[in-house]
């Protein structure tokens, strides 16, 4: 997918003036923070689950590629074949390589963020196959020209019912449905048909368990199973940080992941598929994992190597105020919120994405409902510091933030400074003792004043008092 | 008791009544209050800005002038967040500064933590006929965890009630240097917290943190509330409003 992070400011200001956006935002917020919090006051201790889940983790990322080679055993024993993308590229041509194999016409598609990655769908079609995404959310977005999705949990959280009545009834020709039940219904009648008549089904993956070389897959819509189920061959395709040692161990993912991401104790389906079907069984003919690295390697080897932790929740784009205010579009790639301001940087390069870190007040919302503790401002704040050095952002703001470390190592002068800015300020300020427009700080008056000061500093009134005699008061 | 006050940079030069209600609750509590003289700005710019080697010097600044006192208070959660949870990061790998930098985190608080966890002090002079709302700053609350002091605190102060808005604990959008680089979207934030506090129906919102004060008032007066007080919690405790 084409990175546009660089132009997120100028798109977070179309998103803030979409008077439909901003309805559908309020909605959203609504939903999944506060069913969030019932599911955590409900859980008898949810802080020691997410210490369990930081654990698990953070052991795993430690000693990855130990738990990797497991999982190709343990997989290659099931019968599945285990495939390495090195590059996003590398999963289009393996799906492709794949697909052509097994003489596949028609793929469905359960929803896997990682092939928005590569762009799989559009390379699929561009090789003359069909492909058809089976989540709901992935589905309204590919028959809208593959808009990109804006948000982990539910790609298509920006769009309104009516939006989607419009879109349903444009694309399948059929009467406008208003409800959502209607609405459900009509995509599931067209999806049936594409899951009895395709030939391999791709899914992403929750979860890879090393002990059984097994995929989880975690929907409430049930299309994982039906896309992985019905067509004769199956493709996972999940990062190389998906890895967890043992099913044990994705139990205990299983009952962070639902309640952080829409305070669910579990989701309506979880799919733990395991290798070809045997004499008799029920299952496909054949299996394929595309573990991917697309540059986590180099996150492991960085030192923002805790967002490899990521479960894909969406708790903290959901409790993140920017997020709130613009939605996941300006982001500009796969991965919006707080998560993606460090995974877009790392995966598509700092220079083409520096000012996600940036765009964020480190107010730890996010940090504080992350389901495996990544400390997702600290880490914000260690790719500002790489933004600084390569000097990616505008001049003026190094040159701005080096001034005022200058002079405040300079008492005197800094002291001097404050005492002239406190009077311009108080005459800019007026009568009135707000400032509603200051040339050098545009992007603060543009929405708001700016209470005026007193006009005279602290240090001075506390000097003079001194001066005056006595206790300074 | 001698208790070295960092006035914070914002203070001096925006409110630096907020710098004497911090002296006069210190005082009251018992405690000698050094203010040094070439204090400045804690270095939160520079660490959260990228320039890492800006706020280092002025941490080692800091940590110097307060160095003869044995508590380190400012009237501030971002502020003291930065001393408390990130001078000991920021000069982790300083051979002479490291330990300097863990002793001064150890004794700095923020004021209202100070004066209820520290000093159990809670006779405070202020009054205020009305009813008010109380904003939790993010650092404050998040990185210090201040959340039943000021309100503590707050309820000790006569005439005043205090009336909780829907999310006391969402970020107004102040963030620092977001305010302003990312202004529009700092601004909208700021909205949805002023029709919260709106909704209370208070005369009155109060806080810790002067910048998060800065944007919030702001947002009130350019959507048209010229009524509702901005204030900060050392203010109201300290009956200096004005």
């Amino acid at each position: 997918m084409r990175v546009a992070s660089i132009e997120f400011k100028a798109r977070a200001g179309e998103k803030l003036a979409d008077a439909t956006l901003q309805r559908n935002l309020v909605r959203v917020k609504g939903k999944f923070a506060a069913k969030r919090a019932a599911a955590m006051a409900g859980f008898h201790d949810f802080e020691g689950l997410r210490e369990a889940g930081r654990e698990i983790r953070q052991r795993t990322l430690d000693d990855l590629d130990v738990w990797l080679g497991i999982f190709e055993r343990s997989a290659t024993a099931g019968g599945a074949t285990v495939l390495w993308a090195r590059t996003p590229d590398d999963i289009n041509r393996l799906v492709l390589e794949i697909a052509f194999r097994h003489g596949v016409r028609k793929i469905v598609k359960s929803k896997s963020m990682v092939s928005e990655e590569s762009s799989l769908d559009r390379a699929i079609e561009a090789a003359g196959l069909e492909v058809i995404e089976t989540d709901l959310g992935e589905y309204i977005l590919q028959i809208n020209g593959y808009e990109p999705p804006s948000h982990l949990v539910g790609p298509a959280l920006h769009k309104s019912k009516e939006e989607v009545a419009d879109l349903f009834h444009r694309r399948h020709k059929t009467a406008r449905k208003e409800g959502i039940e209607d609405l459900c219904l009509e995509a599931r009648a067209v999806l049936r048909e594409h899951y009895l008549t395709a030939d391999m089904g791709i899914s992403g993956g929750n979860f890879f368990v090393a002990e059984t070389g097994s995929v989880v897959l975690v929907t409430n819509e049930g299309n994982a199973t039906l896309a992985t189920g019905l067509p004769r061959v199956h493709v996972a395709i999940s990062g190389i940080e998906k890895i967890v040692p043992t099913l044990e161990d994705a139990a205990t993912l299983l009952r962070l992941l639902p309640r952080s991401a829409t305070g669910q104790p579990i989701s309506n389906y979880v799919d733990v598929l395991t290798g070809v079907r045997g004499e008799g069984e029920g299952g496909v003919e054949h299996m394929y994992y595309i573990l991917v690295d697309a540059g986590r390697t180099d996150v492991l080897a960085s030192e923002v190597r805790e967002a490899l932790r990521c479960i894909r929740c969406g708790a903290c784009m959901n409790h993140c105020p920017v997020y709130q205010s613009i939605g996941g579009h300006p982001y500009g790639w796969v991965y919006p919120g707080p998560i993606g301001s460090i995974l877009t940087p790392m995966y598509a390069g700092l220079e083409n994405a520096h000012p996600l870190p940036a765009a964020s007040t480190l107010c730890n919302q996010c940090g504080v409902v992350c389901p495996v503790k990544i400390p997702l401002p600290d880490l914000q704040r260690k790719l500002r510091e790489r933004t600084f050095e390569r000097r990616l952002a505008p001049w003026s703001e190094r040159a701005a933030l080096r001034l005022w470390s200058w002079v405040a190592a300079r008492p005197a002068l800094y002291g001097a400074s404050m005492r002239v800015v406190a009077r311009l300020l108080r005459i800019w300020g007026g009568r009135e003792r707000r400032i509603r427009r200051l040339p050098p700080g545009g992007g603060w008056t543009a929405g708001r004043d700016l209470p005026a000061p007193d006009g005279r500093t602290f240090r001075e009134q506390y000097a003079a008092r001194r001066r005056a005699g006595g206790k300074p008061r | 008791m001698r208790v070295g006050l960092v006035v914070t940079c914002l203070v001096d030069l925006m409110r630096p009544g907020i710098g004497w209600a911090a002296v006069d609750l210190l005082e009251r509590a018992g405690a000698e209050v050094v203010v040094p003289a070439t204090q400045t700005c804690c270095g939160q710019p520079g660490w959260n800005g990228g320039d890492r080697a800006g706020a280092a010097a002025l941490a080692r600044k800091l940590i110097a002038e307060f160095e003869g006192c044995d508590w380190i208070v400012a009237p501030s959660g971002s502020c003291v967040g930065m001393i408390r949870v990130h001078y000991p990061t920021l000069l982790a790998d300083d051979a002479t500064w490291s330990e300097r930098a863990r002793s001064a985190a150890a004794r700095t608080r923020e004021l209202t933590q100070f004066l209820v966890d520290e000093l159990g002090f809670d006779a405070v002079p202020g009054r205020h006929d009305g009813t008010v709302t109380y904003h939790d700053c993010c650092a404050g609350l998040r990185e210090l965890g201040v959340k039943s002091q000021p309100r503590r605190l707050l309820a000790k102060v006569s005439g005043l009630e205090l009336t909780e808005m829907a999310e006391p604990e969402s970020c107004c959008g102040f963030g620092g240097a977001f305010s302003v680089k990312f202004g529009e979207i700092a601004a909208h934030i700021a909205e949805r917290k002023c029709a919260q506090i709106a909704e209370t129906g208070a005369g009155a919102v109060v806080m810790g943190d002067l910048g998060c004060m800065l944007n919030v008032e702001g947002r009130l007066r350019r959507r048209g509330d010229a009524s509702t007080r901005v204030l900060h919690v050392a203010e109201v405790l300290a009956g200096r409003e004005d």
